[in-house]
């Protein structure tokens, strides 16, 4: 599903430049849920970026779905952005004037779906997670769970092969932060591939394995045994 | 490639993104408002006045220059200083043949005559007059004809009166065509009655025949003055110099001599206004397009912030598969739908203090404004410059949009 090999990155700083990724090699399969750790500067977002093609590689081979991502135009990496990724960011990051239907239904607009359709689509993703009946609110009118529902509605929206999760919880309380995991894990029970960076231990033991970075190389990588978020709730 | 602006939700976009921050749309529009609307306004009272010139010396020869005898000032071939100046028929065919650049040589007489109508009574001018000067100084009939070359061959005892003496001599709705009135005890048959305009040279209550002014008034060869019409491409102010030297010589006066013959050249004081109004057109357009460059760059200035305050938005939008193709679409169409609008806007107030202007001043024969207007050549070509400017002022922000990586757009603050 998602091959990376030898993956350089760094970035200029001043006149030297600071060496973030120091070759990451790491694979991942259909239906996994990987949780990428790490304290910060370790390079975990970096790399969160390269996969998700918002940042490009320096050197090394990165291959989503048998297709080599590599030397992309900004045109073609947003195709296969829209195709390939749901973005879930930290805070949310919806757009504050449109409503959560509208959110939801952007992706949707990007691949050049009719309204009507989009619409339909857009409201079967709130249905699934739960607010349907807030379509019409607008982000402020939202508390952060639902925003990050409405966040991870719009992630589905496009029907993307790997969910790209950035600190998913990190703005949210415990209870709330529980109930979106219990989500996403229903989500990946469902199949979806999902890719989180955090650095909360008990949120990462709620992923199947857990890749642990450190001054851009990896440390460790290991198979953990789920703890369902559910017991929590 | 033009499909997307007849999509329903190109046009969704713009609205949310505008309605949603109405302030900085109202702020963003007002510059181009006002510059177009200031650019019409300019524009159309410019051509107001322009109009209200044209209309008031449209009938007029205006490459003219009026020339009469005074007394001399200094003594020349045995004359002494001092010497009473007349011109005569013979002085105007003379200038009429020799001076280059010449239409007409009108001349003519005026003296006061005292007129009576049955009971009523009063003094004015009469002037006697060729018909020639129809041509040069055209009356606005309301009745009748003016004087013709054969009340000239037959010296006929016939008048031409303007509309206030009817008014003076006549019942209101009295027929006045075919009456007689005297003048000076002698009668005379009304064959014309012409309103009197704002100009027209020498304000005059009647004209006669100029054969007849010359034998009631006892004139001989000799005239008032004369009225010289240069052809268009003339130079008046030369052709009253030469006039005035062929003058002199015929009437044995000093060619240095200043005072023997006097003059108001007309064409030379109306060159003066017309620069002064071309002057004014040039301003207006000056003053409307650089406020109208000002407004576009306003708007220009303002994307460019709210592209800043967007950044998280645009890079959202970019990860959720925007292209920068259609960021930048969606950030000019923005900027040109705003130009447009607030073009469109402009126009219409614009036009509609024409409107008003044409209500307040516009009104009568005196007017200040003649039909203020600005034509929809002019319109269209602002509208298109409009479009233009919009699209390029809109081009700088939305390749700020696109330069900025996603990345760096979504980093956490």
């Amino acid at each position: 599903m998602l091959k990376i090999e030898k993956l350089h990155k760094s970035y200029p700083i001043g006149d030297s430049s600071l060496h973030v990724l120091k070759g990451i090699d790491l694979s991942v399969e259909s239906g996994e849920m990987v949780a990428i750790m790490g304290s910060s500067g370790s390079g975990k977002s970096t790399l969160l970026n390269i996969i998700g093609m918002l940042d490009e590689a320096d050197e090394g081979n990165y291959i989503l779905d048998d297709v080599p991502i590599k030397n992309l135009t900004e045109k073609k990496a947003a195709i296969y952005r829209n195709k390939f990724l749901g973005f879930i960011f930290q805070s949310f990051n919806l757009i504050n004037y449109k409503n959560a239907l509208d959110n939801v239904a952007l992706p949707l607009y990007y691949q050049g779906l009719k309204r009507k359709e989009r619409i339909e689509k857009g409201l079967f993703h709130l249905e699934k997670v739960g607010l349907r009946d807030w379509a019409h609110h607008l982000p402020n009118e939202l508390s952060g769970g639902q925003k990050q529902r409405v966040a991870i509605a719009r992630a589905l929206a496009a029907n993307p092969k790997l969910l790209l999760a950035d600190e998913p919880t990190g703005a949210l309380d415990t209870k709330t932060s529980h109930e979106i995991m219990d989500f996403i894990q229903s989500l990946n029970d469902e199949g979806k591939t999902i890719l989180m960076v955090t650095h909360e231990e008990d949120i990462a033991n709620m992923c199947k394995r857990i890749v642990r970075l450190r001054d851009g190389v990896i440390m460790e990588d290991k198979f953990v045994e789920q703890v369902r978020a559910s017991q929590y709730v | 490639m033009f499909k997307f602006l007849f999509e329903r939700d190109t046009w969704q976009e713009v609205y949310d993104s505008l309605s949603k921050n109405k302030v900085r749309t109202v702020l963003t529009m007002f510059g181009v408002w006002w510059g177009i609307l200031l650019l019409i306004w300019l524009l159309g009272s410019a051509r107001g006045i322009e109009n209200s010139f044209n209309r008031l010396f449209g009938s007029f020869a205006t490459n003219s220059v009026f020339v009469w005898g005074q007394s001399t000032s200094k003594p020349f071939k045995g004359f002494q200083e001092g010497k009473r100046v007349r011109l005569t028929l013979t002085d105007a065919k003379k200038v009429e043949e020799n001076i280059d650049g010449i239409e007409f040589v009108v001349p003519r007489n005026q003296n006061q005559g005292f007129v009576v109508r049955n009971f009523l009574s009063g003094t004015y001018s009469v002037a006697g007059d060729y018909p020639l000067l129809d041509l040069v100084q055209k009356k606005k009939l309301i009745h009748g004809r003016f004087i013709n070359q054969k009340d000239i061959d037959d010296n006929k005892k016939v008048v031409v009166i303007s509309e206030d003496i009817y008014k003076q001599l006549f019942q209101k709705d009295e027929e006045a065509i075919g009456e007689y009135i005297k003048i000076n005890s002698m009668n005379f048959k009304v064959i014309g009655m012409y309103e009197v305009t704002s100009f027209g040279g020498p304000p005059t209550d009647m004209h006669i025949p100029f054969t007849t002014f010359q034998q009631i008034y006892n004139q001989g060869e000799q005239i008032g003055w004369m009225m010289i019409t240069g052809k268009p491409e003339a130079d008046i102010r030369q052709v009253e110099l030469d006039a005035k030297l062929l003058l002199k010589n015929l009437n044995k006066i000093h060619p240095e001599d200043k005072r023997a013959f006097g003059s108001f050249n007309f064409g030379k004081e109306f060159a003066k206004m017309t620069g002064f109004l071309s002057g004014m057109q040039f301003l207006t357009w000056f003053v409307g397009i650089a406020t109208l460059f000002a407004g576009v760059f306003a708007i220009g200035n303002i994307l460019l912030i709210t592209v800043k305050e967007r950044t998280k938005e645009i890079g959202v939008r970019r990860a959720l598969g925007a292209t920068p193709f259609e960021i930048k679409r969606q950030i000019i169409v923005e900027a040109v739908f705003i130009t447009i609008v607030a073009g469109l806007l402009g126009i219409i107030s614009g036009g509609l203090i024409l409107i008003l202007e044409n209500k307040l001043w516009g009104q009568g024969s005196e007017a200040f404004l003649v039909n203020p207007s600005v034509s929809i050549t002019i319109v269209f070509i602002s509208l298109v410059i409009l479009v233009i400017l919009g699209t390029l002022i809109g081009l700088i922000p939305a390749f700020k949009a696109t330069s900025i990586k996603p990345i760096e757009a979504l980093r956490e603050e």
